[in-house]
């Protein structure tokens, strides 16, 4: 297998755009599902929100930030490659979208520990 | 036939961008809200306060389940024809009830959190 084309930016980019979105598309029925279910009264929600102070759940939640933060960074940039046509700046916008999903899964582990 | 199964490529590619568009501003609205309210921690009565008889949240909650839902089947279809080669008519039809079904257990939350 020729391995030189899968060390360009973009095909990281590609391959992090494909892994959050598999990951995501499989949590959000769950996500869904727990919620639909957590939210019948207030007392009922803030049991599931006592469970969610674990900070195991909190860890994953971190990682399901990054992840969204990261489709979303990712999938502006497909659709900026789709609409807008091929540059020389899709690596910057690689970096620039790993960079941000980052930043946002900081501030949020700040926020919940 | 393979001009039919081209024009219904086209409109699922259509259909995954303008979901896309919708997304990308709700998952914005999203992240802000969740780093917002995680500030302090969370409460069953903050959340509610916000949710509950707005028809604004509402709205919004059940146009970013109905879009996150179809773009997660359609990306899920996408990956299976890929790497998987499950494709055709039939598969398709799965894909799109999963993506409902998953739509609809988000409704069925926004409602929750409305009343």
């Amino acid at each position: 297998m020729d391995f030189r084309a899968r060390s360009h930016p973009s095909w990281i980019g590609f391959a992090v755009h494909r892994v959050s979105g598999l990951l995501l598309a499989l949590f959000l029925p769950l996500h869904f599902w727990a919620l639909g279910s957590a939210i019948q009264g207030e007392a009922r929600l803030d049991g599931f929100l006592r469970w969610a102070e674990n900070p195991l759940v909190k860890l994953v939640e971190t990682g399901l930030v990054i992840l969204l933060a990261a489709h979303l960074a990712g999938g502006l940039r497909v659709m900026a490659l789709e609409f807008l046509g091929w540059g020389r700046e899709q690596k910057d916008l690689v970096a620039a979208s790993f960079g941000l999903s980052l930043l946002v899964g900081l501030v949020f582990l700040f926020n919940v520990f | 036939m393979a001009d039919r199964a081209a024009r219904g490529q086209a409109n699922l590619w259509v259909v995954q961008r303008i979901t896309a568009m919708i997304l990308a501003l709700a998952v914005l609205v999203h992240l802000v809200t969740i780093l917002l309210a995680m500030r302090g921690g969370l409460s069953a009565r903050e959340i509610l306060a916000r949710t509950q008889g707005s028809e604004a949240w509402l709205g919004f909650y059940v146009v970013f389940a109905l879009a996150a839902g179809l773009h997660g089947a359609i990306g899920l279809r996408n990956i299976a024809g890929e790497t998987l080669g499950w494709r055709g008519r039939g598969l398709d039809f799965c894909w799109l009830a999963l993506g409902l079904l998953a739509a609809a257990f988000g409704i069925r939350a926004a409602f929750g959190l409305y009343d």
